[in-house]
């Protein structure tokens, strides 16, 4: 018996992309695999380290954690469409590479997305609300530190407009 | 961990939704897929055919009046605990929904599906219980009315059955005068609780408290004879001791049986006496 396979439309970054894939198809494996973006990881695969972060309509979700089927109506964002329109390190990217927030930089495409949602809520965080923010993600190298500092440095690169 | 396979249907419209729960003896419903898709990806679940209710839009509303608080099957968590109107007629909601899990995943769960998951650890169905709330099920046959002290039979199982879907639940407003609070305590942040209460205390009326992550479902025990003469030490003491005797804290690897039953007793006092406190400062 073969499984059945569905007509899907994502919205990723700008771009239509049509895909046929099983039901069971996690939104994560769809982006890798199926559209080919690889900037999106994955890690545990049941919602517990982030790594699969991407924003659906501006909201971070986990991608593990959502049907390709399921995303069919939303806007997705992944950490390739953080970069601005000429190709240069969006903010969020430009404060990690300043401020040393990566290392192997697995988790790193999760704490972009998440905190890029997280200064269009609140352009200015303290830095308590910075250590909030990024509270749900998990780094097994930095130590969150220089993570938490990024984060202010974003603040700081974007002007605390919004 | 990948899934099983499975059929999925994508209904525009909650007739169709019944339809299809229906048709199927082996349908799930699929809401925010915070608790599913990992069941799903560790194949602690594998139904034939998921009928996803997300495309369903008429179903994402939070209503608020003097009544109480109408939560849709599609409202989630983070759409809740930023509705103003909801924290001022039921604090609770704000409350607990803090509590639940970290941002990210509460973008996509649901109230009402954490509610029919009925998660003994979680702090909705343990708010439901406490508020006397409901849950309003729809299938082909019509829609019934699940009052919280029938919809958790036990855990992880609510008394929904497989061709319904819970299209909203109902959280009461609080009483004037009272006063709330949720207390728990957390490996980490965001985690689910190793021991969890919320309480509701009216100051001279009635005080009640409930319990998370401490029983197979929640549990809520009316201690408001002994708050009748205030949150002194005997009193929270005694009341945390009659939930005991309701308690049947597990053991596991985060906490041991005794460690719970303490925290019971520690939380039991700490929520009623906040609770008490707020209703004073507030004069409502
Ligand atoms: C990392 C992580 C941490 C978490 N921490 C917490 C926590 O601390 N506290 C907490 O309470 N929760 C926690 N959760 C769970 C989260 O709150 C879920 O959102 C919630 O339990 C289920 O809601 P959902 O919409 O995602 O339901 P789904 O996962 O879609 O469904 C769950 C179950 O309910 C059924 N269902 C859902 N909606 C309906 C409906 N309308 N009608 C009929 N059946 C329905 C489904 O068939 C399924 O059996 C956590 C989840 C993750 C991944
Ligand atoms: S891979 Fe999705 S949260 Fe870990
Ligand atoms: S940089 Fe290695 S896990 Fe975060």
């Amino acid at each position: 018996m073969t499984e059945t396979r569905y007509d899907v439309r994502l919205h990723v970054n700008g771009t239509v992309h049509d895909v046929q894939v099983p039901a069971r198809r996690l939104l994560s494996d769809a982006l890798r695999h199926d559209v080919g973006l690889t900037g999106t990881h994955v890690g545990c695969e049941h919602g517990v380290c982030g790594a699969c972060t991407v924003l659906m309509d501006g909201r971070p979700v986990r991608s593990c954690l959502v049907l390709a089927v399921s995303a069919v109506d939303a806007e997705i964002t992944t950490v390739e469409g953080l970069a601005d329109a000429d190709g240069s390190l969006g903010p969020v990217q430009q404060a990690f590479k300043e401020c040393h927030g990566l290392q192997c930089g697995f988790c790193t495409p999760g704490f972009l997305t998440t905190i890029t949602a997280g200064l269009e809520e609140n352009p200015s965080p303290t830095p308590e609300e910075a250590r909030e923010m990024v509270a749900g993600n998990l780094c097994r190298c930095t130590g969150y530190q220089n993570i938490v500092a990024s984060v202010l440095r974003a603040a700081e690169l974007r002007g605390g407009d919004a | 961990m990948k899934p099983a396979p499975f059929e999925l249907v994508r209904p525009r419209s909650l007739d169709e939704a019944l339809e299809a729960l229906a048709s199927s003896p082996d349908a799930k419903v699929l809401a925010g897929g915070q608790s599913l898709v990992p069941l799903l990806s560790m194949r602690l679940a594998s139904p034939a055919l998921l009928v996803d209710i997300n495309g369903i839009g008429p179903l994402a509303y939070v209503r608020s009046d003097d009544d109480g608080v109408r939560v849709g099957a599609l409202a989630r968590h983070t759409d809740v605990l930023g509705d103003d109107e909801a924290a001022r007629v039921q604090p609770l909601l704000r409350k607990a929904l803090r509590l639940v899990a970290h941002a990210t995943i509460r973008n996509r769960g649901t109230t009402v599906g954490s509610v029919v998951h009925a998660d003994a650890s979680a702090e909705m169905p343990a708010v439901l219980a406490l508020t006397e709330g409901h849950v309003t099920a729809a299938s082909v046959d019509g829609r019934r009315r699940i009052p919280a002290g029938e919809l958790f039979v036990g855990p992880m199982e609510s008394s929904l059955r497989p061709d319904e879907v819970a299209v909203e639940a109902f959280f009461p407003a609080l009483p004037a005068g009272a006063g709330t609070a949720v207390e728990e305590v957390a490996r980490r942040h965001g985690d689910y609780a190793l021991c969890g209460v919320a309480a509701v205390v009216r100051p001279g009326e009635g005080a009640r408290v409930s319990y998370f992550s401490v029983c197979d479902v929640p549990v809520a025990v009316d201690v408001s004879e002994q708050l009748a003469g205030g949150p002194t030490d005997a009193a929270v003491a005694d009341a945390a001791e009659l939930a005991l005797t309701r308690l049947d804290p597990p053991a596991d690897i985060h906490a041991s049986a005794d460690y719970r039953r303490h925290l019971v007793r520690v939380l039991t006092a700490r929520a009623l006496r906040s609770a008490w406190d707020e209703a004073h400062e507030e004069g409502r």
